[in-house]
């Protein structure tokens, strides 16, 4: 209670570098408060771009419902297969006709039977892996051509130029937003330190004097790290405040129109909250505490 | 048990400034003592290290017997917890009234608040600052503000007092005031050492003195006067501010 009177004491009697250090870690937790979900949606953007890539297995034309069955069984059990999906001769037919439905209307009627083989679909459980997936099923024969291990298997194919591209690029897509978002941070808590540095540093003989009583070093360090908890904790929620009515004001009209606002990925709004006021409490009262250090030796 | 003791303390600066050289020292219980010399003679590192603020290069200092070398680093506080002290800048927090200066010294100790509210006052009384309570540092001269910083020093009741250049600052009126009163304080059976370059003051009181001279003690003689042979000229001026003004102290 003594700690919490002192520190509002000195917000008082220094008020304008008190709302310098707010002022900064408003900006701060603002730009953050934005980025941060914009750097979520890219990122789960490129994650679902990279789920797309999958592995597709012909099964044979002639093969019996348990030879099928056992080379499900087989694909279930092959490293890296997060998931397999079959897809029978009608439901094949079906996705097709669903596609392009002029084409397989007539087509089918022309044909007078189904040419579209049965198949397992596969969702590899990491993207990067799907090659090996591929090799597993169907290593390369000494032609060059893959030569599927299961009699029940027609053929295995994966697009893989498609999917090499699709790798690289969410692959750069990642690396360089995780990269912004990192520096982002980084600049935050190096700015918000800075400037409590500063306000405390105007303050370095109050401390010399506190010392020079026998005030111990907790006694002198708990009202300046309440302080910059209360000088945080006040520029957070002011920009909390400021994100919300953006949010409320700009955001819900426009989710309607573009997926990307409405991605489902991005980070819950009472988490992002959470996380950048614990951030801006946590960054303040540190820096306050270790600013204090340099004054508090000898 | 003397209170102070410096055995051949020895302290030199970082660049080779050396602040004092070989110096032994030993202050009793109850005496009043000047450490006297021009600037750089060694008077401020004495206090220094007497606070722990420095640590001797060489020798040991020694408060009530214990060996400030033995005191940790987290124990520093308690020791300067029972060391008070006055400085010339009067070193008073300045966001704080006269009051609250004064309680901090007690907040620091973990007194409680009926204490306070009892002792703060007292204090402030005995020093004559009873109508300034809520005053802030910079609304009190400096004669005012050292017997804030006096007050302070003096509330926990201390059984040593270091005073650097108390009046270094202040007139010769104000300074027989402040003197008078850590005189007063002396009385109650208060150590106290007072690094002073105020010659008339030294020769007033005919305390014991010390006298630095780049870093060496030169001279430790009771009840002394500033400089041991005192010119006649001295002499005159001397007796013409006994009789003028300055003989009886104020009480404020």
């Amino acid at each position: 209670m003594f700690f919490f009177k002192e520190a509002l004491r000195g917000l008082r009697r220094s008020t304008a570098p008190a709302l310098a250090a707010m002022l900064t870690v408003l900006i701060t937790a603002l730009v953050l408060g934005v980025f941060i979900p914009i750097v979520q949606a890219t990122m789960g953007a490129a994650s679902d771009v990279r789920d797309r890539v999958v592995v597709d297995i012909y099964v044979a034309e002639g093969a019996s419902p348990a030879e099928r069955e056992s080379a499900q069984r087989a694909i279930e059990r092959t490293a890296n297969v997060r998931s397999v999906e079959f897809i029978s001769k009608d439901e094949a037919l079906a996705r097709a006709r669903e596609k392009n439905p002029r084409a397989f209307r007539e087509g089918s009627e022309l044909l007078g039977s189904n040419p579209l083989p049965a198949s397992f679909r596969i969702v590899p459980d990491d993207p990067t892996k799907v090659g090996q997936v591929v090799d597993r099923l169907a290593p390369k024969g000494p032609e060059g051509a893959r030569e599927p291990q299961l009699t029940a298997i027609d053929e295995v194919r994966y697009r893989e130029e498609d999917t090499q591209q699709i790798l690289s690029v969410t692959g750069l897509v990642t690396v360089v937003t995780g990269g912004l978002a990192l520096l982002l941070v980084v600049a935050s808590v190096a700015l918000i330190a800075n400037t409590i540095r500063l306000s405390i540093f105007a303050r370095r003989r109050e401390v010399e004097v506190m010392r020079l009583v026998g005030a111990t070093n907790w006694f002198i360090r708990w009202p300046f790290m309440i302080e910059g908890v209360i000088v945080g904790f006040t520029g957070v929620a002011l920009a909390v405040v400021l994100l919300t009515a953006a949010k409320e004001s700009v955001l819900e009209p426009l989710s309607d129109r573009w997926a990307f606002l409405a991605a489902p990925d991005t980070i819950a709004y009472p988490l992002l909250v959470g996380l950048l006021v614990l951030a801006g409490v946590a960054v303040s009262a540190a820096g306050s505490g270790l600013t204090l250090r340099r004054f508090l030796k000898v | 048990m003397p209170v102070v003791e410096l055995e051949g303390v020895t302290k030199a600066y970082d660049g080779g400034v050396v602040g004092l050289q070989r110096a032994s020292v030993s202050i009793g219980r109850g005496e009043f003592v000047f450490l006297v010399g021009p600037t750089g003679c060694g008077k401020s590192t004495c206090i220094r290290l007497l606070l722990k603020e420095l640590e001797p290069s060489e020798g040991e200092v020694r408060i009530a017997g214990k060996p400030l070398s033995k005191i940790p680093r987290k124990r520093v506080p308690m020791l300067r917890r029972n060391v008070g002290t006055v400085f010339q800048d009067y070193k008073l927090l300045p966001n704080r009234t006269v009051y609250d200066n004064v309680a901090y010294s007690l907040e620091v100790i973990g007194e409680g608040r009926d204490q306070i509210r009892r002792k703060v006052p007292d204090i402030l009384r005995l020093v004559g600052l009873s109508t300034k309570l809520h005053a802030y540092p910079d609304q009190l001269s400096g004669g005012e503000q050292q017997r804030v910083s006096i007050a302070r020093a003096f509330v926990n009741h201390p059984p040593l007092l270091l005073a650097d250049e108390p009046t270094g600052n202040l007139d010769p009126e104000t300074s027989i005031g402040i003197m008078q009163l850590i005189y007063r304080i002396n009385r109650t059976g208060t150590t106290v050492v007072v690094a002073t370059h105020d010659k008339e003051m030294v020769d007033k009181m005919r305390r014991r003195v010390v006298e630095l001279r780049e870093g060496r003690i030169v001279r430790d003689q009771e009840s002394g006067l500033y400089r041991p042979d005192e010119s006649t000229t001295e002499f005159a001026i001397r007796l013409r501010g006994e009789l003028g003004i300055g003989a009886e102290g104020h009480p404020n």
